[in-house]
């Protein structure tokens, strides 16, 4: 259950009994971190062992290897494939445990992968991919010696070229449990729950549609472990969703598909979503190969047919049309806190403070660079600026019209990993949203063939019957929660070494950023 | 409702085997012909179509590269044989300005027609040179300037091309200025003539197609008009200080003609206009280092109704390869050199007198909508087109090499169709864009910079005020 303080005495003068909870009984996941394996019989790996004619089986390189690389199973006379996923590489060496020297056959070879370099793109290079299902798999912060650079991608720019400015040591001592990563979500005080999430994230929409039910359920899985939220997207609330309902963001958006009073009903946060990153300024897509029946049948449309969300809301043509909008929502779910999803134009500052005077909880900013199941390609470099630019833009207006402390800003659009997330937050968002960050952790390896025919081949995002097979509920729900575990242990990290209790203590703090194009002399430079 | 703008399109299908970024998948030995990547992993079912294509295999180097890079028969194989690499005769595409994403993205909108639609979001750098370091802006909850909640279909993306008047003289009810001739196509595009090294002797012919096809106007040389006069308000003669005349009654049937820049200019106009005074009268302005400060001078004449301005085939100043050298000034970019004509212009009070046609460099669609927002009234392309034609760039079109598109073997019906599907496309992107700017008329886009927004300009406000100086500026 989540663990927001209704004022339940006050609220239930004024509200009907059946808004202040959901009718469902909620199902609990144990925030548990243990081993999830990589589904794949082959992980790619950085680097590759080969095993030559000249092995003897003596069993050495098994002994030796510190990360059990080499698998000689009891009872076989050959050695199983390396688990080349495992090695470290050339660097093993000066652990005195490399197996390449400690062979008395000279048997065996560790080379870089050279299918490595098709693995990625810029802004997410293999290194982060790699990291991010070693987090995933582990619940843990990746071993140094892996070498993954993780911290950034190599976009060369926004994040990629912050860096934060740690001090020499900690100003003061914290235990890990000192620190607090959590954030409120209801600044405002109107009486309705004052939600707190134990991490600064929580999961981006995704519709059923865009990825199967069980990257669903995965994801309000980890959701409900780590007491934070995930969000339906636009295509319908599935009722197997239903157990989550307290850990669920359900979103009316320009299509209204599978919108019902009863489906806002469910939920303590429910968000409009005016734009989507990928695709400022154009509604969603889902091609038609991807509205099977089951989708047809959630999203009320037509089997087969591809689904064009509108652009904008044919309703909402003003500040003031916004609000009618919010005030609807706040009549139907009496308890439900509003979020807004907005794009970030040059006036996204202006969006946001005309968004919270017409009553949101919570600004969502979606930057230029976000996830999306499908959008034309033209779209989703072109229009609207990165996240890196909005961020400071958002904080400081509302600053300025002295309602910062009135509101939640949340950031999303290109937040890859635990740096990102601080970045983002020191650069003045109280927390972000993740998305695809969650499907790497899935085994996404962001081929970009999610649009079309029968979707993701990795059985992420589709809605194909057999390739959602290819992975269970199980699975993908302790692997998100691996790597949320693993994230906020980086964050605490970086909390630590500023001496900071709680993670709203970083939030604007640029000064303790530098960036790596700039001459970061600024106060000199003012002087001057 | 009136009639739309609308292109007839068909699919067009590549005649050479395609060339996909991955799909050398590299089967090492030991096989145990378990067949679990033939069989189950690859949801593409490409290896079996790779087997078929094999099988009916017509030209020796026309291997199979259409995986779709999805990793799955690699992770899944038995004894983890499998090996995939980017493909090497994609890397090789075109060069570092048109990227073998450009000309692939071309390829397959030549191909189907379509708007490239995919999943993931964007996997390139944060920002670049040239038009990748600007984002067009779009239009949220509150934009006073919006033209309004509309579909797709009231976007219009006509222009006009001549010269405007500043005013009209009026007597009582009656207009006593004589207006000049003006001419309006449908879309902001103007098919450009071959680059030299380019031109092939059916590559015309299939271009004035493709315009008439697509309401559009193709610039021809005038030394390779073949002699047919139909259709030629789709062809603007270019006249070249070594191109002949056109014959009067050729010229009389055309709407626009383009003449090269020299001291005799004003001069040449008037000849054309006693010829055929309803013509619009464009001057060809090479942007070399000084074309800028020529375009604007030029722009100052009355004569002067259309000022086409063109860059290198990369978007560069004309003659900027020399700067490469180490301490040479980095040469000027189309969009900057567009902006600043254009914002010259606006303070010399003759902005909306003159029709800007800016060209080179424009690849991609959204080049065209952000040339436009920098300046120009219309753009031109040549290099898209060759593209279209499978061409690889790989700019072997000299005797005595081969041509790995065969374009030379190009059928008129085929060039036509991918060009004309091309055209289309980048039409229904152009809308896209204007679409989530807010934007109902591609004229009011011309030069408004505030529906974008700037590299430079964003840093400097974000990062500028936190850091100080951006290095290396």
């Amino acid at each position: 259950m989540a663990s927001y303080s209704v004022q339940e005495k006050t609220i239930k003068n004024i509200l009907p009994e059946n808004t202040l909870r959901t009718f469902v009984p909620q199902e609990e996941v144990a925030r548990v971190i243990k081993p999830a394996p990589p589904r794949y019989r082959n992980e790619i790996a950085k680097y590759v062992v080969h095993r030559n004619l000249n092995c003897k089986r003596c069993g050495k390189c098994a002994e030796v290897c510190l990360y059990k690389v080499h698998v000689l199973k009891p009872g076989y006379k050959y050695f199983a494939e390396p688990k080349n996923y495992l090695c470290i590489g050339p660097t093993c060496e000066k652990s005195g445990h490399y197996c390449v020297t400690k062979c008395p056959q000279g048997a065996l070879e560790v080379k870089e992968n050279p299918m490595y370099k098709t693995l990625g793109d810029f802004r997410w290079p293999a290194d982060l991919i790699l990291a991010t299902w070693k987090m995933a798999e582990t619940g843990d912060v990746p071993p140094e010696e892996y070498g993954y650079d993780y911290e950034c991608g190599n976009s060369g720019g926004g994040f990629d070229r912050l860096r934060f400015k740690f001090p020499e040591k900690p100003p003061v001592k914290l235990n890990e449990s000192e620190v607090d990563t959590g954030i409120s979500l209801n600044k405002r005080d109107d009486g309705r729950p004052k939600i707190k999430i134990d991490v600064p994230w929580y999961g981006g929409g995704m519709s059923f549609g865009s990825v199967s039910n069980v990257t669903q359920l995965s994801k309000a899985r980890a959701a409900v472990a780590w007491n934070t939220f995930t969000c339906t997207g636009e295509g319908g609330y599935m009722e197997r969703m239903r157990p989550y309902d307290d850990h669920v963001i359900t979103q009316v958006a320009t299509g209204l598909f599978g919108v019902r009073e009863e489906t806002i009903q469910r939920v303590p946060i429910v968000e409009f979503k005016y734009a989507q990153g990928a695709k400022p300024g154009l509604g969603g897509h889902l091609l038609g190969d991807k509205n099977t029946p089951a989708v047809a049948r959630m999203r009320e449309a037509v089997l087969g047919i591809s689904l064009f969300s509108p652009f904008p809301f044919h309703s909402v043509y003003s500040i003031e049309d916004h609000a009618k909008h919010i005030d609807w929502i706040k009549h139907v779910n009496r308890r439900a806190l509003i979020s807004t999803k907005v794009s970030t134009p040059t006036d996204v500052d202006m969006v946001a403070v005309g968004s919270y005077s017409a009553g949101t909880h919570i600004v969502h900013i979606d930057g230029g660079y976000g996830g999306t199941g499908a959008a034309p390609d033209i779209a989703k470099k072109n229009i609207a600026m990165p996240i890196e630019y909005a961020i400071g833009k958002v904080h400081n207006f509302l600053a300025d019209e002295g309602v910062r402390d009135k509101v939640t800003l949340i950031a999303s659009g290109g937040i890859r990993s635990a740096h990102d997330v601080a970045k983002a937050i020191a650069l003045g968002a109280d927390g972000v949203v993740i998305g695809t960050a969650e499907l790497v952790a899935l085994g996404c390896v962001r081929c970009s063939r999610c649009e079309s025919g029968r979707g993701c081949p990795r059985g992420i995002a589709t809605t194909d019957l057999e390739l959602s097979k290819k992975m269970d509920v199980e699975w993908g729900t302790q692997r998100i929660i691996n790597l949320y575990n693993a994230w906020r242990k980086v964050l605490v990290r970086i909390l630590q070494q500023f001496g900071m209790r709680s993670i709203s203590e970083l939030r604007g703090r640029t000064d303790l950023l530098m960036h790596l194009d700039y001459t970061n002399e600024v106060e000199a430079e003012n002087e001057r | 409702m009136p009639e739309k703008y609308h292109i007839k399109t068909q699919p067009v299908p590549p005649r050479r085997p395609r060339i996909g970024k991955y799909g050398v998948v590299d089967w090492r030995e030991d096989c145990a012909r378990c067949h679990n990547c033939v069989k189950k992993a690859c949801v593409y079912d490409r290896y079996r179509q790779e087997a078929d294509y094999i099988r009916n295999l017509s030209d020796v180097d026309a291997l199979f590269f259409d995986c779709m890079g999805c990793f799955s028969c690699v992770q899944d194989c038995t004894k983890g044989l499998l090996c995939m690499s980017v493909n090497p005769v994609y890397e090789n595409l075109g060069n570092s300005y048109w990227t073998p994403d450009i000309i692939k993205t071309t390829w397959l909108q030549a191909e189907t027609a379509k708007i490239p639609v995919s999943g993931a979001g964007y996997r390139g750098p944060f920002a670049g040179q040239g038009f990748d370091s600007m984002w067009t802006d779009m239009s949220e909850i509150v934009r006073p300037t919006r033209d309004g909640i509309h579909g797709r279909e009231y976007i219009s993306t006509s222009v006009d091309i001549g010269r405007k008047l500043s005013f009209l003289a009026v007597d009582g009810e009656k207009a006593t200025t004589s207006l000049p001739p003006l001419v309006s196509i449908p879309m902001p595009l103007i098919l450009d003539m071959a680059f030299p090294a380019h031109a092939l002797p059916q590559l015309d012919a299939i271009i004035k197609q493709t315009a008439v096809n697509t309401g559009l106007i193709a610039i021809l040389d005038s030394r390779h008009w073949a002699g047919d006069d139909e259709q030629l308000e789709h062809i603007a003669f270019y006249l070249g200080p070594d191109s002949p005349d056109v014959p009067k009654e050729a010229l009389r049937k055309t709407l626009l003609v383009e003449i090269s820049d020299s001291g005799k200019v004003i001069e040449r106009i008037k000849e054309l206009k006693k010829i055929h005074p309803q013509i619009v009268v464009a001057v060809r302005v090479e942007l070399t280092t000084e074309g800028v400060e020529r375009a604007i001078k030029l722009a100052e004449f009355e004569e002067i109704e259309v000022i086409h301005i063109a860059a290198d085939a990369n978007g560069n100043e004309i003659g900027s390869t020399s700067s490469l050298q180490v301490g040479a000034k980095k040469p000027q970019f189309i969009k900057d050199m567009t902006r600043h004509i254009h914002t010259t212009l606006i303070e010399k009070g003759i902005r909306d007198e003159i029709t800007l046609i800016a060209g080179g460099g424009v690849a991609l669609p959204e080049h065209l909508a952000k040339e436009i927002i920098c300046g120009a009234d219309l753009v031109t392309i040549n290099l898209p087109l060759l593209i279209s034609l499978e061409c690889h760039l790989c700019e072997s079109c000299r005797p005595g090499m081969v041509c790995p598109a065969k374009l030379e073997k190009i059928d008129f019906d085929y060039g036509v169709g991918r060009m004309t599907n091309l055209i289309a496309a980048w039409h229904d992107q152009l809308i896209e864009v204007m679409g989530a700017m807010g934007m109902r008329e591609v004229r009011r886009l011309r030069g408004d910079v505030g529906r974008a927004m700037f590299f430079e300009n964003l840093e400097e406000e974000t990062f500028g005020k936190l850091f100080g100086s951006r290095k290396n500026d």
